[in-house]
């Protein structure tokens, strides 16, 4: 991703943190919403926490395509976090609704 | 094995109603393909009419169990119906087949709640399949610790009834990134392995949970390698598929195998591409009903034939 991706996806983290209150800046959002996910790519530093949370009514899942995490169904509103410690790209989909496709890709 | 009706002036009646979404549709199975029948004209022919047996089975789908948004609140409430109109059949099922999604979020609190439900359908016994909501707890265990036995924890398994062979599937456990529901290799090859030997003038119903074609891909509803398992198919002389996940009915006829896609008991979803994704379509309370439904099947022996009727919550 260029440098100018890192910064939006970085602003667009801010962003929805800002919007949820988080207090904690090693967390950043990720929101599943009209059957995506926004952002589908992420770039974040090793240590950073993604958590996603679910803006349909229809419930989604993140599943890592390597087996790495899996949350349970999220209904609306609900959340899922999982911390990346290690450099590397995380391609996740919602099992439910598996044309909805991500990636986190961390530094 | 004759078939008397293809060209019957009530089958194209029927085939002008099915072009209205299949509502009120009856199909009568002869030498091997469906024949709709629009059920006033059905009515007014009781011979024919009285050719059907007694229920062979009834499918229900998509129950969704903990669902409480806008598009129902009370899904409890609609599926009560449903089991109210299965309890006041005259003469109750031999079989309830239910065709996936059970439950909402695969919650054992919803499990539980389906089941209690469940105990309340006047019935012989109860098939099922999971539906990808089913499956969507992080441990995938839930469905099978009360729905497993049957298929050995597999999800896919067969049985005979009534001289038809039913064979459950699961497509909803291999999920390929983007793609569709996936049967997968060890499956198909179950499936061959089931129907060696079989003659091919033994009806055939297949049930699962998504579409076993292709009814809409970027929504993700069909099944990617459903191919294979048609070819399996294609020798018998009456194939019938049954599924459910989208909510409401879409049908296909190719050669002799007929596809059914079915409503729900909980909440309709859009037509294949219509608005921002599938999900549940809100409709004025006072038609929530009419867009939901059950389905019955009915056997009649002379000659062999199997008739779908579908019909409304409302």
């Amino acid at each position: 991703m260029s440098v100018r991706g890192v910064l939006a996806a970085a602003l667009l983290g801010a962003l929805f943190a800002a919007r949820v209150g988080a207090a904690d800046a090693d967390t950043i959002q990720v929101s599943a919403k009209n059957f995506m996910f926004a952002p589908a790519t992420l770039t974040v530093k090793a240590g950073t926490t993604v958590t996603w949370v679910n803006l349909d009514d229809e419930p989604h899942t993140v599943a890592s395509d390597a087996g790495l995490f899996r949350s349970s169904a999220l209904d609306t509103k609900e959340r899922f976090s999982f911390k990346f410690d290690k450099a590397g790209t995380y391609h996740y989909l919602c099992t439910i609704h598996p044309q909805m496709l991500g990636t986190v890709v961390v530094e | 094995m004759t078939d008397d009706s293809l060209d019957s002036p009530s089958r194209r009646r029927a085939l002008g109603c099915l072009a209205y979404g299949g509502a009120g549709t009856l199909f009568v199975l002869a030498g091997g393909v469906f024949t709709p029948l629009d059920l006033a004209a059905a009515s007014a022919d009781p011979d024919r009419t009285g050719r059907l047996g007694r229920p062979l089975f009834v499918q229900l789908s998509d129950t969704h169990i903990g669902f409480n948004k806008e598009a129902n609140p009370d899904v409890d409430a609609t599926f009560t119906r449903a089991i109210d109109l299965v309890n006041a059949m005259p003469e109750a099922p031999a079989l309830v087949i239910h065709t996936g999604d059970i439950t909402h979020l695969s919650r054992p609190a919803e499990f539980d709640h389906a089941q209690q439900l469940f105990s309340r359908i006047n019935a012989g016994e109860m098939h099922t399949v999971p539906g990808e909501h089913d499956t969507s707890d992080a441990a995938v265990s839930e469905y099978f610790s009360r729905f497993g036995k049957a298929s050995n924890n597999k999800g896919y398994y067969s049985f005979d009834h009534a001289g038809v062979h039913f064979i459950a599937l699961v497509n909803v456990l291999q999920f390929k990134p983007g793609g569709l529901g996936t049967l997968g290799a060890d499956q198909l090859a179950w499936v061959e392995d089931d129907l060696k030997g079989r003659s091919a003038s033994t009806p055939i119903v297949v049930f699962a949970h998504m579409p076993l074609w292709s009814v809409y891909e970027p929504w993700g509803w069909g099944t990617g390698d459903a191919p294979q398992l048609l070819a399996s198919l294609r020798r018998f002389g009456s194939v019938t598929v049954l599924n459910g996940h989208i909510h409401q009915i879409v049908q296909k006829v190719e050669g002799n195998v007929t596809f059914h896609t079915a409503r729900s008991t909980a909440y309709p979803q859009p037509a294949p591409g219509v608005g921002e994704g599938p999900g549940p379509l809100k409709v004025p309370a006072d038609q929530l009903a009419g867009v939901l439904g059950i389905r019955s099947v009915t056997l009649a022996k002379h000659p062999l034939s199997l008739a779908l009727a579908d019909r409304t919550l409302a």
